[in-house]
């Protein structure tokens, strides 16, 4: 079949035209992001489990330790906080959290199964690979987020439409941010074996110090350190202070437990932009480590 | 007849002080269909690799395609397909899924995507399949859509790593049927590495890679020819005294594993009844064939090609994945 092309040679009978490398790379992306949310929608199990557990927390923490914290401290009964509502965006960003940093960590799985070399070797640029994982990641913690927005009748959480409409892009941050982390950790690791470290002692820090469970005034000096360099922090409160903004609350009130520089509430745009900046890089990060490695 | 389509040229590939790849020279045709055999840890995985763009060459030069390896990787990459010797499968996603997530990341024109992908699954028969999860697949399956998805985007050449490796010896076959179809229907070049040296014989042209260098190089029966003759096996009692006499009565030095003496002799259907008249040792069995690339492979090196090794990793490799395939 290669008769005609005899005097040719060097040139393939049936050469590709040459593909654009970066129009390939954005087709890869989109194809990345749709594998995740694909496999995503077919695990069941996954997804009523990834439900049960905030549902367990908001049960235990929010039952048992409203009634204990019921009387004093700053969850007051004076038409003020009860723990259940203050927990309940707490909980929320708990689940994006998670969400976001495991569905980003799957490239660790994809390369232990060795589904990323598939991937890898493709004519594509690598930055592809970081940022379709990332963007996966993204969406699935914002479904697995968003969808606790239902049992807020159940706490006594108040939601309008504006509130929702506010919540969707600020849980988008959230889980960019964290989903960031998570295709950085991975470009990280070779193999599985880091990842219990990485659920133990990162993952589960940042949640506990994140302001989900309890607000982030009146700690001791170290802590609330810790508790503003956790970037989860700046994800979590401006969502805790839009989720709550309906409830018949005076807003100030919620703002003063939630995040605080010196005494000075942060205007929500701008914890919004520290999430942003520092998803964005770290998936900088990802990209050159993801290209780096041979 | 036709031009080069991968063109090697003293490729050598180091590891620190290890040299894996020892200076390799290969010439592979249009249309071919290439065997590259050695044992475990000869070298064969770093070659294709090499020449797949996918390890960076110590020295030398390849040119895959018409492309140098060296200068235009993505370019290469294009124009090959790739069956790596892991599976490489997402088993959660359909057989369709995996093509179609392959076509996308390979530039497939969007309006030939549906197209191929069913003349593909078609080509490999896996159309009744292509709707179930890949993780429902048998061993045999998975590689077939392995093969359909790196023939995807039609490439020049398909370079399979061990592409039977821990398959039944009738799946195998099976493997060898469609790859034999599939060059015949698209005149894709194979280049494949194996460790069965049963399956050279399905191949055009092979080449056998000992300890990093090619050791010998041309069609199975040229290859076959550097035997001298036929193969004569016996077993005896008393392998020992059977060996001396050999040697001393018929003038022929066996070699011997256990119990079992091997011999090259020119007539062999000569041979055996004078084998059988003078000795006066007990002989157990004694079988006649004709040589096989086994026999040439231990003629060159001096070994036999083991396998054990190989289904040992097999097998670990199944246990692994059996384990970890539940936490998915």
């Amino acid at each position: 079949m290669s008769v005609e092309t005899a005097a040719a040679p060097k040139v393939a009978p049936r050469a590709p035209a040459p593909i654009d490398t970066r129009a390939a790379s954005l087709r890869a992306v989109y194809i990345i992001w749709y594998r995740d949310i694909l496999r995503y929608w077919r695990d069941r199990w996954r997804l009523v489990a990834s439900l049960a557990q905030p549902l367990l927390f908001l049960v235990v923490f929010g039952s048992g330790l409203s009634s204990s914290l019921g009387s004093g401290g700053v969850f007051g009964s004076r038409g003020g906080l009860s723990y259940i509502q203050f927990v309940f965006p707490g909980i929320i960003g708990m689940s994006i959290l998670f969400t976001s940093i495991l569905g980003a960590m799957s490239i660790v799985w994809d390369r232990e199964f060795g589904f990323l070399k598939e991937v890898l070797v493709a004519p594509i640029d690598r930055w592809a690979v970081a940022i379709g994982k990332a963007l996966g990641g993204t969406t699935q913690a914002m479904i697995q987020g968003l969808i606790l927005l239902v049992l807020a009748p159940f706490v006594g959480v108040k939601l309008s439409l504006l509130t929702i409409l506010e919540v969707v892009p600020l849980a988008f941050v959230l889980a960019f941010g964290l989903s960031a982390f998570g295709v950085m950790l991975a470009s990280m690791m070779k193999s599985l074996q880091g990842f219990q470290v990485v659920m133990n002692f990162l993952m589960m820090p940042m949640f506990f110090l994140s302001g989900a469970l309890f607000p982030l005034t009146n700690l001791p000096g170290w802590m609330t350190f810790v508790t503003r360099i956790d970037p989860a922090s700046y994800g979590i409160d401006p969502l805790r202070r839009v989720i709550l903004s309906n409830s018949g609350l005076p807003s100030a009130a919620i703002d003063r437990l939630g995040l605080t520089i010196n005494g000075q509430v942060l205007p929500i745009p701008l914890e919004a932009g520290i999430m942003l900046a520092f998803g964005f890089i770290l998936l900088g990060v990802a990209v050159v480590m993801f290209q780096r490695r041979d | 007849m036709s031009e080069a389509v991968i063109e090697a040229k003293g490729l050598v590939k180091k590891y620190g002080q290890l040299e894996a790849v020892r200076g390799i020279d290969l010439e592979v045709k249009q249309g071919e269909i290439f065997g590259f055999l050695g044992p475990n840890g000869a070298g064969k995985s770093t070659t294709i690799s090499m020449l797949c763009t996918l390890l960076k060459p110590t020295a030398g030069s390849a040119s895959v395609a018409g492309i140098d390896v060296m200068h235009d990787p993505a370019r290469v990459r294009q124009r090959i397909g790739l069956v790596f010797q892991d599976p490489s499968l997402d088993d959660q996603l359909t057989g369709r899924e995996n093509l179609e997530f392959h076509a996308f990341i390979y530039s497939v024109p969007a309006e030939h995507r549906r197209e191929r992908i069913d003349k593909m699954l078609e080509l490999l028969q896996l159309t009744d399949r292509a709707g179930s999860q890949v993780r429902t697949y048998s061993g045999g399956m998975k590689r077939r859509l392995e093969i359909a998805r790196g023939m995807l985007h039609e490439p020049q050449i398909l370079f399979l790593d061990e592409p039977t490796l821990g398959l039944d010896p009738q799946t195998r076959r099976n493997i060898w049927t469609h790859l034999n179809d599939l060059r015949a229907r698209t005149g894709v070049t194979i280049f494949m590495t194996t460790h069965y040296m049963d399956e050279a014989e399905y191949c055009d042209r092979i080449a056998i890679i000992d300890k990093g260098q090619i050791v010998a190089q041309g069609t199975p029966d040229q290859l076959k020819a550097m035997v001298g003759g036929d193969v004569v096996t016996m077993t005896s009692s008393k392998p020992e005294d059977a060996l001396e006499e050999i040697q001393k009565v018929l003038g022929v030095v066996p070699t011997r594993d256990d119990g079992t003496l091997r011999m090259e002799v020119q007539d062999g259907r000569k041979f055996v009844p004078r084998l059988v008249r003078e000795l006066t040792v007990p002989v157990d069995t004694i079988s006649l064939r004709r040589p096989s690339l086994d026999d040439v492979f231990l003629k060159l090196t001096g070994r036999a090609i083991r396998e054990e090794e190989a289904s040992d990793r097999e097998r670990m490799r199944a246990m692994a994945s059996r384990w970890m395939g539940r936490r998915r």
